[in-house]
């Protein structure tokens, strides 16, 4: 779906608030040429850009690893917190809740993730904060040099041979089990699908919890392995065609109802979904968590919007905070006068 | 009773026929979840009322109920407001130690008990006041449930009767204590008039303790715990993000935080709340969240104990590498691993000092008093600031969940500092935004925060040069770190400064913090008095040691470190910035098992090493 724009003289492609999609981007990355990470960190630009989303209004978090390093390669304009190991969702909470205006976009891996951070993982999904939470998943450790992940399937082997006896986490089964309100899972080798989920994502209110498989070349990407981009490519089965109509687009969308699905974001923007697969009701929990089973045991990867519940609370709002952020409280606001301490210590007399 | 170290039988107990006036301890116990809580507060609060310096310590077990509890209520028209050692009247409740209790008195001391547990054969040398607590308590109600939970307090009024506390400020202290529960107040008042009117007719006084109404030391003082005195200075600090996972000691901390701003910090207009408090799901996403509300500029503090500070290393590191302000109470226990977590201590001062990997040290801040906990709650905040850095405020359970007696809280004068923020006029005047740059040659960096419309940076825990670009590069790496010790040095002239007396004549000096300020005032009166040795006292307040600490060093021919750790952690950490002339005066006392330090054993160790 693309932007309404109009052609600036340098004949520059501008966005609704008039930038350029440079302003989206970040320093080189220092990932290995042919990343799966570095497609993902392209399509974010993307995303942000054809959203018109200011980058001073973002902020970027993650924990550590390759996919965690990713967030210094978009939106230099944009405060990053490159932090520790599997502890970016307390970061993230503490960061999007001091500031209730910015926009979080949070980058981890399938170890930050699966392995260090399960028990972050799970609070954050649970606690539905707004944020968008991207998993660049290659089912292996990649900075350390190629171990397995808990992501990686049961069968997988390493490079050496090595064969993985564990069964997988379902990062997006977990999440839709637990409470986050918009699971995706993608491919990094498929631009155009990803492109609209994160459009989605980022224009959702609430968290938006996205798996992207993303192959790792230098050490996952051979024969044997489930998480090569030619088995991804293989067992790839999206499930519906994704469209994104942002809010400020005035399109009327004709569609089908026996095989589309519309769903209206809180700031008006929908999401169009085509069904390509027959067992696809992105809107029902239990379904969703149903076709996710199915497809696993049969192999294959079911890529698209799993599952959203546009209008479920989120955790800012279920804290009941002042309209502003809570970081620029001044004193006045935050200090209480005399009286209140007088009325406390008189308590203790 | 098992809990105390072995006491030593001391001679020359008083006669029965002496009276002993405002001075002596009340212990009392009985059974954890027996509700005996209300008794204990108003014995403490009635005692209290009539003018006499008191303290309240709980000594209570890692259980809901049935495990042993003892309350220590000890009267002081000295001021003292220790530990006392000795045990001077014990109120027997608990039929499971009972035998023990009696048996570690100290000859003369008095003895209320349960009189079917027949304590009088144990010991000669003792008082003994047996009371028929069922047969008292069966005509105030029929109800069996509320028998349990009004028969302690006619050990109160057996109490008010054998040491003359006035019964209008026992009913005084009870309604206090039960608000509007008419119903309530009358049972128990019924209970306590059952023990005065038995002890008035049963029990001739036969023990040498006696309350008699005082002037001049309780008037307008309040009775608190530093945990609570903790939360108000946090909300009078302003703290807008509170991420915590409940661990004793210091859950009390965070609840009362909860309360006071749900009350006063609502906004007044819409009724939203200018606060957010998480209940995290460890103590190590509670600092992440308090990390990351900080980096966005919010007021953030968190509050743990040891085994929770353990899981707050990594994000410590962070947070000192990154630069981002945090305050972190840490209401200390007894260790290592679960320890004895429902007993004081000051064991997490060395690692906390150096809290995670690689080269930190953060500051710390060693309150000694409920307003030390209110004034240094602000103080936290402004120096996490101000220095962009975790700052940690090292309480105990002695001072947290214990009940001080305290002046009340001044309002505070001074606004907050939020430190080095860029705004436009900085950044003008710079040229150029380096995040990690030492501009001023303080060490101190500007910072910007997201939203702010200041230029942006990327944060992380990785090498960084200044302009918090990544980077392995030798010099940026050293540099950097050489910068944080700059910053580290600027801290020293930042934090509390000490309190010292000096009127050891370059004798004997002696170093404390934290709750052991208030056993060294005893044992300095206990020196002078009973031997005739005059000591200097230096209380310190704060890590990084400020010059004051050497000068007092080098002013002694002899330093003693008083430490509530096994290991003497801050005579560690004081000699770790010694010269070898300072080291050699050093001395370490220590006590470590559980109890608040008392001055009677500070002073007979004092002495030992003076001997040896």
């Amino acid at each position: 779906m693309s932007t309404v724009t109009t052609p600036p003289p340098s004949g520059k492609k501008l966005n609704y608030i008039g930038l350029e999609s440079t302003a989206y981007r970040g320093a080189k990355t220092t990932l290995c040429a042919g990343c799966g990470h570095n497609a993902i960190t392209e399509r974010i630009i993307d995303a942000f850009f054809e959203l018109g989303i200011e980058p001073t209004d973002v902020i970027k978090l993650s924990g550590i690893g390759c996919s965690s390093k990713s967030p210094a390669y978009f939106l230099n304009a944009a405060h990053g917190f490159n932090s520790v190991h599997g502890r970016m969702p307390s970061l993230a909470t503490g960061a999007v809740v001091a500031n209730r205006k910015m926009i979080a976009i949070g980058v981890s891996g399938d170890g930050d993730t699966g392995a260090i951070g399960i028990g972050q993982f799970v609070h954050l999904m649970r606690r539905n904060l707004p944020i968008v939470y991207i998993i660049e998943d290659n089912g292996c450790y990649g900075l350390t040099k190629g171990q397995f992940s808990p992501t990686a399937d049961l069968g997988s082997t390493l490079k050496t041979g090595v064969i993985n006896e564990l069964p997988p986490i379902d990062t997006c089964a977990l999440a839709i089990e637990l409470g986050a309100s918009f699971v995706a899972r993608s491919f990094s080798g498929d631009p155009k699908q990803l492109r609209a989920i994160l459009k989605a994502a980022i224009s959702h209110r609430g968290t938006s919890m996205i798996d992207v498989l993303s192959p790792c070349v230098t050490f996952n990407d051979h024969e044997g392995s489930t998480k090569s981009y030619a088995y991804v490519k293989d067992h790839d089965e999206p499930l519906s065609e994704v469209g994104f109509v942002p809010y400020f687009e005035d399109i009327t969308v004709e569609y089908d109802p026996g095989t589309t699905t519309a769903v209206t974001l809180h700031n008006g923007s929908r999401i169009v979904l085509t069904k390509l697969a027959e067992d696809y009701h992105p809107t029902d929990r239990g379904k969703a968590l149903q076709m996710l089973h199915e497809t696993a045991r049969r192999g294959e990867y079911a890529t698209g919007i799993l599952y959203v519940e546009p209008n479920k609370q989120d955790f800012v709002d279920m804290l009941g905070l002042v309209d502003e952020p809570l970081a620029s409280l001044d004193q006045s606001r935050t200090r209480p006068g005399k009286a209140a301490l007088d009325e406390i210590v008189e308590s203790f007399r | 009773m098992s809990v105390t170290a072995p006491v030593e039988q001391e001679t020359g107990t008083t006669a029965a026929a002496e009276r002993i006036v405002n001075d002596f301890s009340i212990q009392i116990a009985t059974v954890n979840g027996s509700g005996s809580q209300t008794a204990n507060l108003v014995l403490l609060r009635s005692i209290f009322q009539m003018g006499i310096p008191v303290s309240g310590k709980n000594m209570f077990p890692s259980n809901i109920a049935g495990l042993p509890t003892w309350y220590t209520v000890r009267a002081s028209s000295k001021g003292y407001i220790a530990r006392k050692k000795e045990i001077d009247v014990l109120v027997a409740m608990n039929a499971e130690t009972a035998k023990e209790d009696v048996l570690t008195l100290t000859p003369g001391a008095a003895v209320v008990y349960d009189e079917p547990l027949k304590l009088n054969e144990l010991r000669k040398d003792l008082i003994f006041y047996p009371v028929p607590f069922d047969k008292l308590i069966s005509p105030v109600t029929h109800d069996a449930k509320l028998r349990r939970l009004v028969r302690n307090m006619i050990y109160d009024g057996v109490l008010s009767r054998l040491l003359s506390i006035d019964m209008g400020q026992m009913e005084r202290a009870l309604r206090k204590q039960m608000g509007k529960k008419l119903k309530a107040i009358e049972l128990n008042m019924n209970a306590l008039k059952a023990g005065f009117d038995y002890a008035d007719t049963s029990l001739p006084k036969r023990d040498p303790f006696v309350v008699e109404p005082m002037e001049g030391q309780t008037e307008n003082m309040i009775l608190i715990e530093g945990n609570a005195a903790a939360a108000i200075g946090c909300m009078m600090a302003g703290v807008t993000f509170v991420g915590w996972y409940p661990i004793t000691p210091s859950s009390s901390l965070c609840e009362s935080l909860i309360d006071y701003l749900k009350k006063y910090r609502k906004d007044p207009e819409t009724g939203k709340a200018t606060y957010a408090v998480i209940q995290a799901e460890d103590e190590i996403a509670a600092l992440g969240m308090v990390i990351g509300a900080g980096w966005m500029g919010a007021r953030a503090m968190t509050s743990t104990a040891g085994p929770g500070l353990s899981l707050m290393a990594e994000f410590t590191g962070l947070g000192y590498y990154a630069e981002v302000p945090a305050v972190i109470f840490d209401v200390q226990r007894a260790g290592p691993s679960t320890g004895l977590p429902t007993r004081t201590g000051q064991q997490d001062i060395l690692s906390t000092a150096v809290l995670s990997h690689g080269d930190t040290k953060h500051p710390m801040l060693l309150p000694a008093s409920a307003t030390e906990c209110y004034t240094m709650a602000m103080e936290a905040f402004d120096l996490a600031e101000r220095l962009q850095t975790p700052v940690f405020v090292m309480s105990d359970l002695d001072l947290g969940m214990n009940t001080w007696m305290s002046k009340p809280f001044d309002y505070p004068t001074k606004g907050y500092d939020r430190g080095k923020r860029l705004d436009a006029d900085k950044l003008k005047a710079v040229g150029e935004f380096a995040r990690y740059r030492d501009v001023d040659g303080d060490g101190i960096p500007y910072r910007t925060v997201p939203g702010d419309g200041m230029p942006p940076f990327f944060t992380r825990g990785s090498g960084h040069n200044e302009k918090a670009l990544y980077s392995e590069r030798a010099d940026d790496y050293t540099s950097n770190l050489d910068r944080l010790t700059k910053k580290f040095e600027t801290a020293r002239t930042l934090v509390p400064k000490p309190e010292v007396q000096m009127s050891g004549r370059g004798g004997i000096g002696i170093i404390a913090y934290g709750t052991s300020h208030w056993a060294l005032i005893e044992t300095r009166d206990q020196l002078k008095n009973e031997q005739k040795i005059d000591t200097s006292y230096f209380r310190l307040r704060a890590f990084p040691f400020t010059k004051e600490l050497f000068d007092f060093i080098d002013a002694h021919d002899r330093v003693y470190v008083v430490d509530q750790n096994r290991d003497g952690q801050m005579w560690s950490l004081i000699k770790l910035e010694c010269n070898p002339q300072q080291v050699a005066k050093l001395r370490s006392i220590r006590h470590y098992y559980g109890l608040p330090i008392d001055g009677r054993s500070l002073t007979t160790e004092l002495l030992k090493q003076e001997q040896g």
